[in-house]
């Protein structure tokens, strides 16, 4: 199977919907002549020409109003943020527009958009340009919120975004678009709200998605060197989450361990923690502990932000803490 | 001191207040007159309770959604603020389906969902009343570029209040439909007032339509408002403009509203002075194309009477109708959040 990097795994999603489906078109900053700003758009100008690979001012709010209006008149936007901390901008139109307008219609005017981009903190890029927003987004009914970690995950479930006919937000990492995988040559789709369980285990679940379900998969390598056995569950999608197979994955190692990229305060881990008491409080064998960033803005200082960021480290203590064996 | 020059229907009318041709008069006539007593109802319903949340009356402003939307074409496309209610009648949506709507019932046009901010219709093609101010242009840009993207001649109109031209959405709006050359007409329907606020005190131009002078290609027009010819003339060239040319327009309309902003606002409120509304009604659309017709001899007082009848057992029909209809099931809470894909 050919081994591709996250960036081109996105890149081949793209290119392969804009030919399947000529309704679907990429609107942001930098995505035509300059190819993208993370080289995720490269070629589909020369591809598909400039009405479908439209360089945009930056304005955010309103190129994600162009594509929500473009959206409800029967095209297909991929709407490109070169980053989530720009996305703020334009939170507006995610909001109030695209997750809004079946509803208040009574089902009438759907928007079939994907709201794309890099999420999440890169390295000493500072407090504006490094944060994880899958809890802020995910708070919100009325959209998908798709978080992969892999080339293989990342081209399947950008391939159904770009199908479903809902707003979704699709959220990649910085530092995973030159990360590599395989992916098959022969096309395949992953399903929106399904996850998928990167390693089985008997003795602890971690809970995971996006970037952190790579340290996921880190530790239960490592951990297996110590016969500790960890399921590692990458949710894929947080809304709709797959709550079945979180509820599959504790009852059979009774423990757990919530990872996030982001704060702690109403994170996806304290949901995700709160499904596991109502639905798994008998199987429990200890109290499911959390790990994620450190509750501050992002220092810019090598050292600090090493400490601010969840990472193997600290998601092995947080196992080996629930399974008493620190 | 900002300037203290208002905008004045009467001082900045080219066209007198003449009647046309009496067929088309009759028609504007009956479609201002509808939107105006529907409202009144929509009021009295408002007092009864039947009606909820925030509404916003149109009355005073009806030649402007006459004006305009009378002139498209079915498959053109209309979008505007949750001051909708005239808008969505003159587009076609029936009185029932309005009504129903602000009563919140099944058969509403957003089934009950929506409510008076957020009239929607399919079939004519009525993407919305809006209710974050702004929000809803570049929305309508949007479809401009949908349009555009297909190849297509339909326009796209985009009503908006006159606070919407200090808005940022407004003018990443404007400036992208300016260089993409989107078929979108932009109207401001300047009531002088974003609900207390002043256009005086928001906004740093004299007039809003100077906006466009920002943007390359784009027209800033500025009509009296107050008159449905002056509209319809106006239009008719920014309509020309986008479906032939795909040009985009900036049309700032001088009305007003005879209203408070909304039901919990008095009528004329401690922002602006009796004798200004008062002023203001001695213009009021409807009436003033009734006498400008009954002076030509297009129309009598018993034609007018006759109107009159009709219009008010259609608004009756249209309470009856809502009135009865039910309220949505409670399964209904969990529809339409998204499409179901699974099938
Ligand atoms: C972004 C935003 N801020 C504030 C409000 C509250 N609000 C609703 S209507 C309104 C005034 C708008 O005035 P204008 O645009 O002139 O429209 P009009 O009501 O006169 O039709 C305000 C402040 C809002 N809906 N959206
Ligand atoms: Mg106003």
């Amino acid at each position: 199977m050919p081994i591709i990097t996250y960036r081109e795994a996105l890149n081949q999603a793209l290119r392969e919907e804009m030919s399947r489906d000529d309704r679907v078109f990429i609107m942001g900053e930098e995505v035509g002549v300059y190819n993208g700003a993370y080289k995720v758009s490269k070629g589909l100008l020369e591809e598909f020409g400039e009405n479908r690979v439209v360089d945009s001012p930056i304005a955010e709010l309103g190129f994600s109003g162009i594509g929500v209006g473009a959206a409800m008149a029967g095209l297909r936007p991929v709407i490109e943020f070169m980053t989530w901390n720009f996305a703020l901008l334009a939170i507006d139109q995610v909001v109030n527009s695209a997750a809004k307008m079946l509803y208040m219609s009574g089902g009438q005017f759907n928007v079939p958009i994907v709201f794309r981009g890099p999420n999440g903190a890169a390295l000493q890029l500072g407090a504006q340009h490094s944060q994880a927003f899958e809890s802020w987004l995910a708070h919100i009914p009325g959209i998908k919120v798709v978080s992969p970690g892999t080339p293989y995950d990342a081209k399947g479930l950008l391939k159904s975004a770009i199908r479903d006919d809902n707003p979704v937000v699709f959220l990649e990492g910085e530092m995973l678009y030159n990360t590599k995988g395989e992916v098959p040559e022969a096309e395949y789709l992953i399903p929106l709200g399904k996850a998928d369980v990167k390693r089985e285990g008997s003795d602890c679940s971690i809970i995971t998605s996006g970037k952190m379900a790579l340290v996921a998969v880190q530790v239960a390598d490592q951990l297996a060197k110590e016969d500790i056995h960890v399921d590692v569950v990458d949710l894929l999608t947080i809304r709709p989450m797959d709550v079945e197979a979180i509820y599959a994955s504790v009852r059979k190692t009774q423990r757990a361990v919530v990872l996030e990229e982001g704060w702690e305060l109403c994170g996806i881990g304290a949901q995700v923690v709160d499904f596991i008491q109502r639905e798994c409080f008998d199987d429990l064998d200890a109290p499911v502990l959390r790990v994620h960033q450190a509750d501050v803005p992002m220092p810019y200082a090598k050292g600090l932000e090493k400490i601010a960021k969840p990472d193997a480290a600290k998601t092995i203590a947080a196992i080996k803490q629930v399974m008493y064996r620190a | 001191m900002a300037s203290k020059k208002k905008p004045d229907p009467r001082r900045d009318s080219q066209s007198l207040r003449v009647a046309g041709d009496p067929a088309l008069d009759r028609e504007l006539l009956h479609s201002m007159l509808l939107q105006r007593r529907f409202e009144e109802k929509v009021g009295e319903a408002y007092a009864l309770g039947k009606v909820g949340g925030f509404c916003h009356l149109y009355i005073g402003q009806e030649a402007v959604s006459t004006g305009i939307i009378a002139q498209l074409r079915p498959d053109d496309y209309v979008i505007g603020t949750y001051r909708d209610h005239g808008q969505a009648l003159v587009r076609g949506i029936t009185p029932r389906a309005v009504m129903a709507e602000l009563f919140g019932r099944i058969d509403g046009c957003s089934r009950g969902k929506g409510g008076s901010m957020h009239m929607f219709d399919r079939h004519t093609n009525f993407l919305g009343g809006h209710g974050i101010v702004g929000s809803h242009v570049p929305v309508a840009a949007g479809v401009g570029f949908a349009i555009k993207y297909r190849g297509g001649d339909q326009v796209c109109v985009c009503f908006m209040g006159d606070s919407v031209v200090n808005i940022g959405a407004f003018h990443e709006a404007l400036n992208m439909a300016a260089l993409w050359k989107l078929p979108v007409l932009f109207v401001i329907e300047n009531n002088r007032y974003g609900m207390g606020t002043s256009v005086e005190r928001a906004a740093a131009v004299d007039d809003l339509s100077r906006r466009a002078d920002g943007y390359k290609g784009m027209d800033g027009v500025v009509i009296d408002g107050m008159d449905v010819h002056a509209v319809r003339t106006a239009t008719e060239a920014a309509i020309a403009r986008a479906r032939t040319e795909s040009l985009p327009s900036l049309l700032e309309v001088r009305t007003y509203r005879f209203r408070g902003h909304s039901m919990s606002d008095a009528v004329s409120g401690t922002y602006r002075p009796k004798e200004e509304l008062d002023e203001y009604q001695t213009m009021d659309p409807i009436f003033s194309l009734r006498d400008a017709m009954v002076i030509a001899g297009t129309l009598t007082v018993a034609e007018w009477d006759a109107m009159e009848h009709e219009v008010a057992a259609t608004v009756q029909d249209a309470w009856d109708f809502a009135d009865a209809s039910p309220e949505p099931p409670p399964a209904a809470l969990y529809e339409d959040v998204l499409v179901d894909t699974t099938s």
